[in-house]
């Protein structure tokens, strides 16, 4: 059972990320594949609590790499998928900790044992990035339709060109299809317009990701949730299903459109 | 966007944002800068005058996308020896 090496990259940080890596983790998992994500963010670690598995860690990549300890002992299954693995980031080192053969080694390990070994990349162009693409077989760079975010991507794009780790594919994050309807945001055409890519997913703007992160259970496992379907979309298209983009410009239930009509949305 | 934005004419925002982005990605991708398309400009004019009589006035040069690789446009319109015959002959 190869695995397939994902990473997950933004150059900018704050764009979702990591929340993408525990939503695609627990889709691609919850649909009967082997899944073990890697937090690649040394000195900063996140994962963990987005998937609610921070009270389990005991050990880190660190330990691994320095070894005080096996890959195994390091890796924490998930609580309520039992193909699901963690293997966290060290949280008092730095990102010089670990190099990209490091890295390489590490996953050439892992890569017997699961379906897909999934890389949540620091944000930056540096040593952690570098890390992050090393083993990779596909990048994934994740943006918002913002001009901060569109311009640092498009940076991570050429770089992993220039590196041969082409061609990414693009996931546009917390898309708001009022704001674009209006003609306040960038939309997924304009996006792509832009950085001349292939689209992999467009995930709306949903509060449930905020409620389902401050649970520690990723909104994928959310059957109403928009992102959450936005997310487990991706993930099929991962295994190459071919799947329809959401249409995010329908105008919603007869529900939401008497609460938009009485002013509470 | 209010209405009275609309009503006087002010650009969408997203529209701004994609128009800005244009510029910053070709800058990025490139390493050009205005000011270094200027000077390039200038070099290009002194190098093909030597050759041929051109319309400065008119030449254009800028930088186009085809997809993610780019490509340095210049148009130079080269002045015809026809018409510079007849007005050194006014």
């Amino acid at each position: 059972m190869p695995a397939k090496v994902v990473t997950i990259t933004s150059g900018k940080g704050g764009v979702g990320k990591t929340t993408a890596v525990a939503n695609l983790a627990v889709a691609l998992a919850a649909d009967g594949s082997k899944v073990v994500c890697i937090d690649g963010d040394i000195g900063l670690r996140n994962l963990d609590v987005i998937m609610g598995l921070e009270n389990r860690i005991v050990y880190d990549i660190v330990d691994v790499i320095e070894g005080r300890c096996r890959l195994r002992q390091a890796m924490i299954r998930d609580k309520k998928l039992p193909e699901l693995y963690l293997i966290p980031a060290a949280q008092t080192r730095d990102k010089n900790a670990v190099s990209p053969s490091d890295m390489n080694r590490l996953i050439k390990d892992l890569r017997p044992d699961f379906d897909f070994v999934l890389i949540d990349s620091p944000a930056g162009i540096e040593r952690g990035f570098r890390n992050a693409i090393a083993a990779a077989d596909r990048v994934l760079v994740i943006t918002n339709p913002e001009v901060s975010a569109v311009r640092d991507a498009d940076r991570v794009i050429g770089i992993l060109e220039a590196e041969e780790k082409g061609p990414a594919a693009l996931i546009i994050n917390r898309l708001n299809p009022t704001l674009v309807k209006n003609n306040d945001m960038l939309s997924a055409d304009d996006v792509l317009d832009l950085l001349a890519v292939e689209l992999i997913g467009i995930v709306p703007e949903d509060e449930s990701v905020i409620i389902s992160s401050n649970r520690g259970a990723p909104v994928a496992y959310d059957t109403k949730s928009k992102a959450g379907q936005a997310f487990r979309n991706i993930a099929r298209r991962l295994k190459g299903e071919q799947v329809p983009f959401l249409d995010l410009n329908h105008r919603g239930s007869v529900w939401d459109r008497i609460q938009r009509l009485a002013g509470r949305k | 966007m209010s209405f009275l934005d609309r009503l006087f004419g002010k650009k969408n925002s997203a529209e701004s944002a994609k128009e800005r982005l244009q510029l910053v990605l070709i800058h990025d991708r490139t390493d050009l800068t205005p000011a270094q398309l200027d000077s390039l400009r200038d070099d290009l004019i002194s190098t093909v005058s030597r050759h041929v009589e051109i319309d400065v006035q008119a030449m254009q040069i800028g930088v186009e996308h085809d997809g993610r690789s780019q490509r340095l446009v210049a148009d130079i319109p080269i002045k015809s020896t026809a018409r510079r015959r007849a007005k050194k002959s006014k």
